[in-house]
């Protein structure tokens, strides 16, 4: 099975690559942009045949290693 | 007093941290490969060395904190061990959950090299003892990674309980109230971005580094 995990900061931490990102687009004439957010996306094919079982274990993985929940939110969902 | 020094592939401070530590200790640093699994029973200190481990994928710091040698140095920090961690060692410090926090990207996005001023925030720790309270001292950063963050109830949390070490004059990388340093709650585990290890001697530009490695070894020897 193949999931895809998000990983962003969460609300509150500063993201100076969002606002570098934002501020690249209003000098490309992109002028309409409230906000933008930088993450990572982690793709995982996993070996296992139960849906449950898998996210179980793959929130497992961005507990200890995939993110850092101090300043990181995840979202695991199957592709 | 006996240290050691834990090497991480692409750790890059590891043995100007070493020589720190031989040039008020005599005797040679322990030095210890990431794949180890065991710390010396005769070791009194430890030293995180900075550089990229494992190139900073993922996180800064975040391999590293699962490399075989870092459970022992968790039960070691744990057990009232001294651990002292810069730059990338602070990164691995934070991420193997021994300090409280994380260390994002700078606020201005560039890696910062330069020379900048600290205030000493507690002066009553092994680490600190040889300067005074307040007291304005100099140490070189390097980094891209330095900009300390954590809840507002952990930044209160260490300002109650002295856990603040080191707080920037003129803050380089956005870090939360100017920290720079930051102690477990025992005063043994110090986390720091700026490297003392490159001012330890006139001839590198600077003494104040110094003064940390020779207050660990009056404390512990």
């Amino acid at each position: 099975m193949k999931f895809v995990v998000n990983i962003t900061l969460k609300t509150g931490v500063l993201d100076p690559q969002g606002l570098a990102i934002k501020n690249s687009l209003s000098t490309l004439g992109f002028k309409n942009i409230n906000k933008v957010k930088q993450g990572k996306l982690v793709e995982i094919d996993i070996d296992e045949d139960d849906s449950i079982k898998a996210k179980t274990t793959i929130a497992k993985m961005c507990e200890e290693l995939l993110t850092n929940t101090v300043i990181e939110d995840y979202e695991i969902t199957e592709k | 007093m006996k240290a050691a020094v834990i090497i991480f592939p692409g750790s890059n401070c590891d043995r100007d941290l070493a020589l720190a530590f031989e040039k008020v200790t005599g005797t040679k640093t322990k030095l210890i490969w990431h794949k180890d699994t065991e710390i010396p029973k005769d070791i009194d200190i430890i030293g995180l060395p900075g550089g990229f481990s494992f190139g900073d994928y993922l996180r800064v710091g975040a391999i590293a904190a699962q490399s075989p040698i870092c459970k022992s140095l968790v039960k070691f920090a744990n057990s009232g061990g001294y651990v002292l961690g810069i730059c990338n060692g602070f990164q691995i410090l934070t991420e193997t959950k021994i300090l409280p926090g994380a260390l994002i990207r700078n606020q201005g996005l560039k890696y910062i090299c330069s020379e900048i001023e600290l205030t000493v925030e507690n002066n009553n720790t092994a680490f600190t003892h040889g300067f005074q309270n307040k007291q304005n001292i100099k140490l070189p950063i390097a980094h891209h990674d330095g900009n300390y963050f954590a809840s507002k109830e952990t930044i209160k949390s260490l300002a109650n309980n002295n856990c603040i070490a080191f707080k920037y004059i003129k803050n380089p990388n956005g870090s939360v109230c100017n920290i720079a340093g930051i102690l477990s709650r025992n005063k043994r585990v110090l986390g720091m971005m700026p490297h003392p290890e490159r001012f330890n001697d006139e001839n590198l530009g600077g003494t104040d580094g110094g003064l940390i490695f020779g207050a660990i070894d009056s404390m512990l020897s």
